[in-house]
C-alpha cells in the first residue's frame, strides 16, 4: 500500500476528513451557537447587531459541511452511502432546519413589521439549535454503532437512532457550540450586548461542562470497549484533561479580556472533542452492532489507492488556497460589528 | 407507488428547483463583471449603482441556491446509496474538487461582495466579484464533468461483481475529458449567461416601460442585450455539437430525440411532432432526411433506431424526450431571433423605440429558465434506463435500507418547503424590483420629454 510520511493514504484521508469536520465545528459552531442564543438577547438592536456578527462568515462557515460531505464521499463512499441512508429522516430533517436556517438569516431584516422579525427570529434560533442536537445525535450514533449486515446496509429503524447514549451526545454538541457562540460574540459586540453575553458565557460554559461529564460517565457505561482503548494507551488520557484545560483557560481569557485568544481556546476545546471521537473509532468509521466482522472500517470502507492519491493532491493544493481566502476573509470584517447600509 | 419511482420523482423534483437558481447565479456573475469594470474604467456611477442593485439580487438568488444544493449534495447518499457505492471512487473526487474549488471560492468572496462595500477599496470589491463570478462556474464544471461521465463514462475498470462491483478510476483526466463533458458544459455554461442575462433584460425593460430609472435601465440593458445575444448564437454552436457528440455516444438517446424507430430507414428531423409509442410513428411538420443530414452530411443514409436496442435497453417515454428536446431548441432559436432582431434596433438607433418588444423582453425571463429545465430532463430521460450509462440500471441504484414510506415523508416535505421557498423568493425579488434603485444619490429622473418611450 503507498503511503505518505508512513501513513497510508486511507488513513490519510480519514485525517483529512476528520479535520475538515472539525474545521466545520469550529467554523459553523460558532455561528450555529449565536443562533441557539438568539432568543436571549431582546432588543431588536441587539438582535440585528448578533445577526451581523456573523452575517459575512455563516455561509462561508457552512461550506465546510459541504466539503466534509464531499470529501466523505469521495474517500470512503461505502460510509457516505450506509450512513446517509440509514439516517434517511434524521438528515431530511436536518435539511429542512438548514434550509429553514439560511432563508430566516436573509429574509428576516427585509421586512420592518414586528411579527415578521419575531417569527424569522424564532425560526432561526430554533433551526440552530436543532441542527446542533441532530448534528450531536448523529455523532452518537456512530460513536456507539449501528446495525448493519455484511453488505453494509442498515438494518434498524428510525427509533433506533434517538437512544439514551445519543441524546446526551445531541445535548453536548448543542452545548458546546453555545459555549463557542458566545465566546464569539463578546469578541464582536460592546455596551450591554457585550456584558449579557459575558454572563452568557459562563452559564454556557457550565452547561457545557456538565453535559460533558454526563456524556464521560455514559461513555464509559454504554460503551465500555472505549475504556479498554484508555487503559492500553494511558497517554490519551491527556486529551479529556486538556479538554477540561481548555475550558478553565477560555474562562480565564474572557476575565482578562483577550478575548481574540479565548476564541481560539473554545475552539481548541471543540477540535480536542473531535480528536477524542478519531481515536476512538479509527480503524473503524462505521461499527456494526450486529458483528464486528461488518464493520466498515478505512481500509474496506475506502475508494482505490488511485482515487486517493489524486484527491490528497487536490486537497493539498485547495487546502492552502482556501485557508489563505477565508483568513482575507476574516481579516476584512475584523473587529466589532459596525452597522452600515448593506448590513442585514 | 415504489420506492423506485417516488425517489426518481424526489430527484428530479429537487434538482429541478435547484437548477432554477445556478443559471442564475452564473449568468449573473458575468453581467456583474462587466457593470462593475464599466464602473472602475469610466468612474460613473450609474455603473455603480447599477452594480449595487444587481449584487442585492444575486445574493438572494445565491443563498437559495446554496440551500437547495446541500440538499442535492446528500441526496446521493440518502436515496442512491448503490449508485453512490458504485461510482463513489470516480464521482467523488469530482464532488470534493467542486467542494475546494469552486464552493469555497464563491462563499468565501460573496461576503465580501455584499458586506464590503465601505470595507475594502474599490478594485479589491472588483476582485471579490470576479471570483465569485469565477467561483459559480467552476462549480458547474466539476458536477457537469460527473454528469457527463453518468452519460459516458471513461478512464474506470470495474472491480468485483454482481452485488459488490464498483467502477474504480483508472485515469483522471480521461475520466474528466469524457466524450461529452466539453460539449456538455459548454452549453450548461452558456445557457446559464443566457439565464442571467434575460432576467437582467427582463427588469431593466420592466423599468423602461414603466418610465423608471429610464438611463440607467437603458445602459444596462445593452450590457445585458450584448451577453445575451452572443451566447445565444453560441448556444445554437454547443448545442449542435452536442446532438453530434450524442449521435455517436449514446444513440438510443438520440434516436428518442426525434421519435426515430426503424433502423432501416433515413431519419428526419421535426420542428414540430408527435410521437405515438404504440405505432411507433411520428406526425408533425418535417424535414425529411433531416437527421441523417446532420449525422452523416447525406439525407439518404439510414440512422440507427430505437428498434436496434431491447426493449429494456433504451427509454421508454419517447414523446416525453422528444418535446423536451424540440421545445429547447424552438426556444434557443426563439431567443436568437429575439436578441438579433433587438441588436438590429440598436444599430439603426431604435432598441428603445417600441414598447410591444419591451413588453416581450420584460417577460422573456422565463424562456430560458424553461429551456435549461427542458434541456435537462432531455438528457436525463433520453439516458434512461440506466443511471450510468451500460453500466447501472436506475432500478438498481437505490438505497435498500430505505422504505417507501420514508420517501413519500420526504417528498411532502419537500415539496411543501421548496413551495415556502419560492413564494418567499418571488415575493421578495418583486419587493426588490418594485423598490428600484437608491435614489437618495441624486441622478436625476428624466423628464418625460427626454423619454424615448413617449415621443
Ligand atoms: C452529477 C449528477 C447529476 C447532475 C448534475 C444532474 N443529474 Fe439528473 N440525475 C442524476 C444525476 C445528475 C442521477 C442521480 O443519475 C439520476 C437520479 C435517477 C436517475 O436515473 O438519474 C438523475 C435523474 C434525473 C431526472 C429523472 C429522470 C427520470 O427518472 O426519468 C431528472 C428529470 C433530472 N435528473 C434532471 C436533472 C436536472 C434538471 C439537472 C440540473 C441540475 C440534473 N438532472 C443534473
Ligand atoms: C445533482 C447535481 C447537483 C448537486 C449534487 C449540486 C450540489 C450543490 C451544493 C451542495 C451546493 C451548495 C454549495 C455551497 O454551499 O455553496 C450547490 C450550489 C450551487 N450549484 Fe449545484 N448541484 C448540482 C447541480 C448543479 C448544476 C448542474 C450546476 C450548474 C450548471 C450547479 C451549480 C451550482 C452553483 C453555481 C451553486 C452556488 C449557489 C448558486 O450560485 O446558486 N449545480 N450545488
Ligand atoms: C439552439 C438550439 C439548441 C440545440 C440544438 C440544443 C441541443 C442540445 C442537445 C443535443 C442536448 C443533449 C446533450 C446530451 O444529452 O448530452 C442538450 C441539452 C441541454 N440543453 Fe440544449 N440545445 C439548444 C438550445 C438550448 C438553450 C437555449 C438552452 C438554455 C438556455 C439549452 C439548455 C440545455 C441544457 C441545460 C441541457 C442539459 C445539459 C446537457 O446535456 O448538455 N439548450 N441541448
Amino acid at each position: 500500500m503507498q503511503t505518505l510520511l508512513g501513513i497510508d493514504y486511507p488513513t490519510l484521508w480519514f485525517l483529512v476528513v476528520g479535520a475538515v469536520f472539525t474545521g466545520y465545528a469550529i467554523l459553523d459552531g460558532f455561528d450555529l451557537g449565536s443562533g441557539a442564543l438568539h432568543l436571549f438577547f431582546k432588543k431588536e438592536e441587539s438582535r440585528r447587531i448578533a445577526l451581523n456578527a456573523i452575517g459575512p462568515v455563516w455561509d462561508g462557515n457552512e461550506v465546510w459541511l459541504v466539503i466534509g460531505g464531499g470529501a466523505l464521499f469521495a474517500g470512503f463512499p461505502e460510509v457516505y452511502a450506509t450512513i446517509f441512508s440509514a439516517f434517511y429522516i434524521p438528515f431530511m430533517l436536518f435539511l429542512t432546519v438548514l434550509i429553514f436556517r439560511a432563508i430566516a438569516i436573509e429574509f428576516r431584516s427585509k421586512e420592518p413589521m414586528l411579527w415578521w422579525r419575531k417569527m424569522w427570529d424564532i425560526i432561526y434560533s430554533l433551526s440552530s439549535i436543532l441542527i446542533a442536537v441532530l448534528l450531536g445525535v448523529v455523532l452518537g450514533n456512530v460513536m456507539q454503532g449501528i446495525p448493519i449486515d455484511k453488505d453494509f446496509e442498515y438494518q434498524g429503524g428510525f427509533f433506533n437512532l434517538l437512544n439514551p447514549y445519543s441524546i446526551i451526545t445531541g445535548i453536548t454538541t448543542l452545548a458546546l457550540f453555545m459555549m463557542h457562540g458566545a465566546t464569539y460574540l463578546i469578541m464582536k459586540t460592546e455596551n450591554r450586548l457585550h456584558t449579557k453575553l459575558k454572563i452568557l458565557a459562563k452559564n454556557t460554559s457550565r452547561f457545557f461542562v456538565i453535559s460533558y461529564v454526563t456524556l464521560t460517565m455514559a461513555t464509559l457505561i454504554y460503551l465500555p470497549q472505549t475504556a479498554d482503548k484508555f487503559r492500553s494507551y494511558p497517554a490519551l488520557f491527556l486529551v479529556p484533561l486538556f479538554t477540561i484545560l481548555t475550558i478553565i483557560n477560555t474562562r480565564r481569557l474572557l476575565e482578562k479580556g483577550v478575548y481574540f485568544k479565548a476564541f481560539l481556546s473554545s475552539a481548541l476545546t471543540s477540535a480536542l472533542l473531535l480528536i477524542t471521537v478519531t481515536i476512538n473509532l479509527y480503524p473503524n468509521i462505521v461499527i456494526s452492532t450486529i458483528d464486528p466482522a461488518f464493520n466498515i472500517t478505512v481500509y474496506n470502507g475506502a475508494s482505490s489507492q488511485k482515487s486517493l492519491g489524486i484527491m490528497l493532491t487536490i486537497a493539498a493544493i485547495g487546502v492552502p488556497l482556501v485557508a489563505a481566502y477565508t483568513t482575507f476573509v476574516f481579516w476584512t470584517f475584523r473587529g466589532k460589528v459596525k452597522m452600515d447600509d448593506t448590513s442585514y | 407507488m415504489d420506492v423506485e419511482i417516488l425517489s426518481r420523482i424526489q430527484f428530479a423534483f429537487t434538482v429541478s428547483f435547484h437548477y432554477i437558481y445556478p443559471p442564475l447565479s452564473i449568468g449573473l456573475g458575468v453581467i456583474l463583471v462587466a457593470m462593475e469594470g464599466a464602473y472602475l474604467k469610466t468612474g460613473d456611477k450609474i455603473y455603480e449603482k447599477m452594480t449595487r442593485f444587481w449584487i442585492k439580487i444575486f445574493a438572494l438568488i445565491f443563498g437559495i441556491g446554496v440551500a437547495t444544493g446541500i440538499v442535492m449534495e446528500f441526496e446521493f447518499g440518502t436515496n442512491w446509496a448503490t449508485y453512490s457505492r458504485y461510482v463513489g471512487d470516480i464521482f467523488g473526487s469530482a464532488l470534493a474538487a467542486e467542494g475546494i474549488f469552486a464552493f469555497a471560492l464563491e462563499s468565501g468572496f460573496l461576503g465580501l461582495l455584499i458586506f464590503g462595500w465601505n470595507k475594502v477599496s474599490p478594485k479589491v470589491h472588483f476582485f471579490a466579484t470576479i471570483m465569485v463570478a469565477l467561483g459559480s462556474m467552476f462549480s458547474a464544471i466539476w458536477i457537469v464533468v460527473a454528469n457527463s461521465w453518468q452519460q459516458t463514462p471513461a478512464g474506470y475498470h470495474i472491480v468485483g461483481e454482481g452485488m459488490k462491483a464498483r467502477a474504480e478510476i483508472t485515469d483522471f483526466w480521461a475520466m474528466v475529458f469524457n466524450p461529452s463533458s466539453v460539449d456538455r458544459l459548454s452549453h450548461v455554461i452558456i445557457g446559464a449567461f443566457l439565464a442571467g442575462s434575460f432576467l437582467v433584460l427582463s427588469v431593466h425593460a420592466y423599468y423602461l416601460l414603466k418610465n423608471r430609472h429610464v438611463e440607467l435601465s437603458q445602459k444596462a440593458f445593452k450590457i445585458a442585450l450584448v451577453v445575451a445575444s452572443i451566447s445565444g448564437l453560441l448556444q445554437l454552436f454547443t448545442g449542435h455539437h452536442s446532438a453530434n457528440g450524442v449521435a455517436i455516444n449514446q444513440p438510443a438517446k438520440l434516436a428518442a430525440f426525434e421519435g426515430h424507430y426503424d433502423s432501416l430507414k433515413a431519419a428526419d428531423m421535426y420542428l414540430v411532432g408527435y410521437v405515438n409509442q404504440k405505432e411507433q410513428t411520428v406526425t408533425g411538420v418535417k424535414i425529411s432526411g433531416g437527421l441523417s443530414f446532420l449525422i452523416h452530411n447525406n439525407f439518404t443514409t439510414p440512422v440507427k433506431g430505437l428498434n436496434a436496442f431491447a426493449e429494456n435497453n433504451r427509454p421508454k417515454q419517447v414523446n416525453a424526450v422528444f418535446q423536451t428536446y424540440h421545445l429547447m431548441v424552438a426556444i434557443g432559436v426563439t431567443l436568437i431571433g429575439l436578441t438579433l432582431f433587438a441588436m438590429f434596433l440598436w444599430w439603426r438607433g431604435k432598441l428603445f423605440s417600441y414598447k410591444w418588444l419591451l413588453t416581450i423582453f420584460s417577460f422573456s425571463v422565463v424562456l430560458p429558465q424553461l429551456a435549461n429545465q427542458l434541456g435537462w430532463f432531455s438528457a436525463e430521460m433520453g439516458r434512461q434506463p440506466w443511471v450510468v450509462y451500460g453500466l447501472l440500471r436506475t432500478s438498481d441504484a437505490l438505497s435498500k435500507s430505505v422504505k417507501a414510506n420514508q420517501v413519500m415523508f420526504s417528498l411532502f416535505l419537500f415539496t411543501f418547503i421548496y413551495a415556502t421557498l419560492f413564494a418567499l423568493f418571488i415575493y421578495l425579488l418583486n419587493k426588490k424590483i418594485q423598490h428600484g434603485f437608491e435614489e437618495h444619490e441624486a441622478i436625476p429622473e428624466h423628464s418625460k420629454r427626454n423619454n424615448p418611450l413617449l415621443n
